[in-house]
């Protein structure tokens, strides 16, 4: 795991980086060797607990779960029936799991487009002196405190043929727009998309804000006596230095879109006719539901290797100016 | 500042990327769990066996044998999952447990109700790792799947002098000819209609044929009622209209092979799925059945049929078990009345023939003789006319119990059951686990207007196959 390594060489690299700074005050060398066997004392000391969890729980679950992937099982009974890469063959070639990661990508393709400047906005709003600023903030966040099964239950409730949102639609004379929102195979993914947002939203706004908290004042004051209106100070000024933020944002809705399972499972069970399967549910569809753990490892072994690829990729073309130029300056 | 936010971005980063990880392996954390008790637990329960095995001899009327000969003596823990997670079924199996338990002191019983589509799921999980000592078993060739983990014990020494009260039935909760489940009650899958809604549209007699029943649609339809509610969304529903058609126009020894060669490919099975078509055609379903579950809520489709808001359902017997608890009008089961599937013409399927099941219970190898005494005292003609008073169990597995069915609507469905030629479990319980998924899943895809009747019947074949 290329990302535990390098935090543990760069956390390395940064705990000797103070030693130097020690002898150059003139201290005896072997009071430099007791110092430096304290250091590796206390770095095992500090990284065992955490390197055996990381190994227990994801290391070792991703090498047995790839280990699956190559037979055909159903989780009972001894694994003897090695397929090979039938079951990754099978996979890519399943209309509906193709389906499925069209779905995520259509959801996290959503979210960049829609949920990021709704985000950018609100938060920008809540960050401005208006009365009950306080109470707003918190009805905006509040969605995000509920569990994501409570969530979903509720618009089960609140989207059913005729129930809350049907009447609200028709009651500001847009009865002509309801339709089955959770039962037509074309609009089932844009009304999860939608409960989704509502539940989403207030994280971002909060993420957001904090990263406003970060802008000093005088910045923007700065632009105004240069002559800039309030919206260049906006867009000249604030966006881009939010843009850690929004960059880290952007990384954490990618990859809960890819991994979208709680409330599609609870609101449609991935249907009707697969119209909202995502990886997730397809996942547990097979795996669990049609005991075909061995075709389920492959399905998750794929969901894994997208899921890493793009943080991989994240990381090395987005993140990275942020994370180097803050990490580099704190050393030295 | 900015260090700060940049350092706990890092951190957030790589949490991100762990949590894809753990969801690639949230399978292979839970199945990794081998085994590995299960044979010292086997040793243990022949070893216990020897000495319980006075507690099948005692008498068949269903008095549990005297307390104390259970698991040699010793105190046992037994933990029971069974999905009557509502009232009635949830306080009477309750009792059960603890009447059980006054009988034999050193067995204790710790019940566990859970819904039933969650209980499922759950079940195939902890078969993994450790299993509950009783759980919901419904036969068949998920019980055959179930069988291959090792943990379900065979439980046939015990239950040989008893078993033959709860009829020919039994024979689903056995594989290979060893009992590895009882039955507690039989089902029976037919039309539930409302008889004040067939009323208002004027409909004198429930349809018997195929024809009468587009002609009460229609009716219905023109009432302003609702006429058929499905619960689309937990796609078995879907997949009783298709099964029974099959029962219609496919001879029992068709139906037999296929199933058993995991083919449903015979040129009748097209047919059956040609007539489900028509039936779709008619648009008979509720607005979004695509997206309505089956027994969740009072918008569900046992909801809308107990609560006057659909004329028809087709469904087990179990329905008015179901209902209760979500019937705003408490006196719905008087309105409620049963008929047979109609009749498809030139079928050439076998007259009588039904489509059901039954709900059962397996045994951990945890203190197999226990769990058969329990099950035992449980399907004992007295628990069980306790259990059918208490409109907990419908159609009791014990066929001295079915005189305590005292509502006419249950006592007719009992006359349906008890006339059939023949009752075909339901093909996702008779077929294993993955094929009769594929079949659930091509219907319930047919529903949605999307494949044909061909498919529907490559789909087992294709997910035997795989």
């Amino acid at each position: 795991m290329s990302v535990a390594s390098r935090v543990g060489s760069r956390q390395g690299r940064s705990l000797p980086g103070a030693a130097p700074s020690t002898t150059a005050r003139g201290r005896a060398g072997n009071a430099e060797a007791r110092s430096r066997t304290r250091q590796r004392l206390e770095l095992l000391l500090l990284l065992t607990p955490a390197v055996l969890l990381f190994v227990g729980f994801v290391l070792v679950p991703i090498v047995v779960a790839v280990y699956y992937s190559f037979y055909k099982w159903n989780g009972f009974g001894p694994l003897n029936d090695l397929v090979g890469f039938a079951n990754y063959r099978r996979a890519l070639s399943d209309t509906v799991f193709q389906h499925a990661i069209l779905h995520n990508v259509i959801i996290a393709v959503l979210s960049l487009v829609i949920q990021l400047p709704l985000s950018i906005g609100l938060a920008l709003l809540l960050n401005r002196n208006l009365r009950g600023r306080g109470f707003l903030r918190l009805v905006v966040f509040a969605p995000y405190v509920l569990s994501e099964a409570v969530t979903a239950v509720m618009w089960l409730m609140l989207l059913q043929p005729d129930g809350f949102v049907d009447h609200l639609f028709k009651a500001v004379g847009l009865g002509s727009l309801v339709t089955t929102w959770l039962a037509s195979t074309h609009v089932v993914l844009y009304t999860l998309f939608v409960v989704i947002t509502w539940k989403y939203i207030g994280f971002g706004i909060v993420l957001l804000l904090a990263g406003l908290q970060g802008i000093p004042g005088e910045l923007r004051e700065a632009a105004a006596l240069d002559g800039a209106t309030p919206w260049q100070a906006t867009r000249m000024v604030t966006i881009p230095l939010l843009g850690p933020t929004i960059r880290i944002w952007i990384f954490l809705s990618m990859i809960g879109s890819l991994q979208l399972f709680d409330m599609v499972w609870i609101m449609t069970l991935g249907g009707p006719a697969g119209a909202s399967t995502t990886m997730a549910t397809y996942l547990i569809d097979k795996g669990f539901q049609s005991y075909e753990f061995g075709y389920g490892s492959a399905v998750a072994v794929i969901l894994f290797i997208i899921c890493f690829v793009f943080a991989l990729l994240y990381q090395r073309f987005a993140l990275r100016r942020d994370t180097a130029g803050a990490l580099t300056r704190s050393v030295r | 500042m900015t260090s700060r936010t940049t350092r706990k971005s890092r951190h957030t980063a790589l949490g991100a990327v762990s949590l894809a990880a753990v969801a690639a392996l949230g399978l292979a954390a839970c199945s990794s769990n081998k085994p590995a008790a299960s044979t010292s637990n086997t040793s243990t329960a022949a070893s216990s066996s020897s000495s319980a095995s006075s507690a099948p001899s005692s008498p068949s009327s269903g008095s549990p044998a005297a307390g104390g000969e259970l698991n040699g003596g010793k105190d046992v823990t037994l933990t029971w999952w069974h999905n009557a997670n509502t009232d009635p079924g949830k306080s009477a199996f309750q009792k059960v447990a603890d009447d059980f338990h006054a009988a034999h002191p050193n067995v204790t019983i710790k019940v566990s109700p859970i819904q039933n589509e969650d209980i499922k799921t759950k079940i195939q999980v902890a078969l993994q790792g450790t299993p509950p000592d009783i759980f919901q078993q419904w036969g068949g060739g998920a019980l055959a799947t179930q069988v291959q983990s090792g943990k379900i014990a065979d439980i046939s020494q015990y239950t040989q002098s008893w078993i033959g009260d709860l009829g020919k039935g039994v024979a689903g909760w056995q594989v290979d000819g060893k009992q590895y489940g009882v039955p507690y009650d039989y089902h029976v899958v037919g039309f539930w209609y409302r008889t004040d809604l067939f009323q208002k549209a004027g409909i004198s007699a429930p349809p018997a044929t195929m024809d009468d029943l587009f002609a009460d649609i229609t009716k219905l339809k023109a009432a302003g009622i609702t006429p058929i509610a499905v619960g689309g969304k937990d796609k078995w529903p879907d997949a009783f209209y298709y099964e029974n058609f099959v029962l219609k126009e496919c001879p029992k020894a068709t139906v037999t092979s296929s199933l058993d060669a995991k083919k449903l490919d015979d040129p009748c099975f097209v047919k059956a799925g040609d007539d489900l078509k028509k039936l779709l055609d008619a648009k008979p379903f509720q607005n979004g059945f695509l997206g309505t579950p089956a027994q969740q809520g009072a918008g569900s489709s046992a909801g809308l049929v107990a609560n006057g808001k659909a004329a028809m359902e087709l469904q087990g017997d179990w329905e008015m078990a179901v209902m209760p608890s979500l019937a705003t009008d408490k006196d719905f089961a008087s309105k409620m009345g049963f008929f047979p599937f109609p009749s498809v013409a030139g079928g050439q399927g076998e007259p009588g023939a039904a489509l059901g099941g039954g709900d059962g219970f397996s045994c951990s190898t945890k203190a197999p003789d226990a769990c058969a005494a329990f099950l035992q005292y449980l399907t004992s003609a007295d628990i069980e006319s306790q259990l059918v008073k208490a409109t907990a169990v419908t159609i009791p597995s014990n066929g001295k119990a079915t005189d305590a069915i005292t509502d006419p609507t249950l006592k007719k469905v009992l006359a349906y059951l008890q006339g059939v030629s023949y009752n075909q479990l339901y093909f996702d319980q008779y077929l294993p686990t993955n094929v009769g998924n594929a079949v659930n899943d091509a219907v319930a895809n047919f529903f949605a207007g999307q494949g044909s009747s061909a498919d529907i019947a490559a789909a087992a074949g294709k997910a035997a196959s795989q």
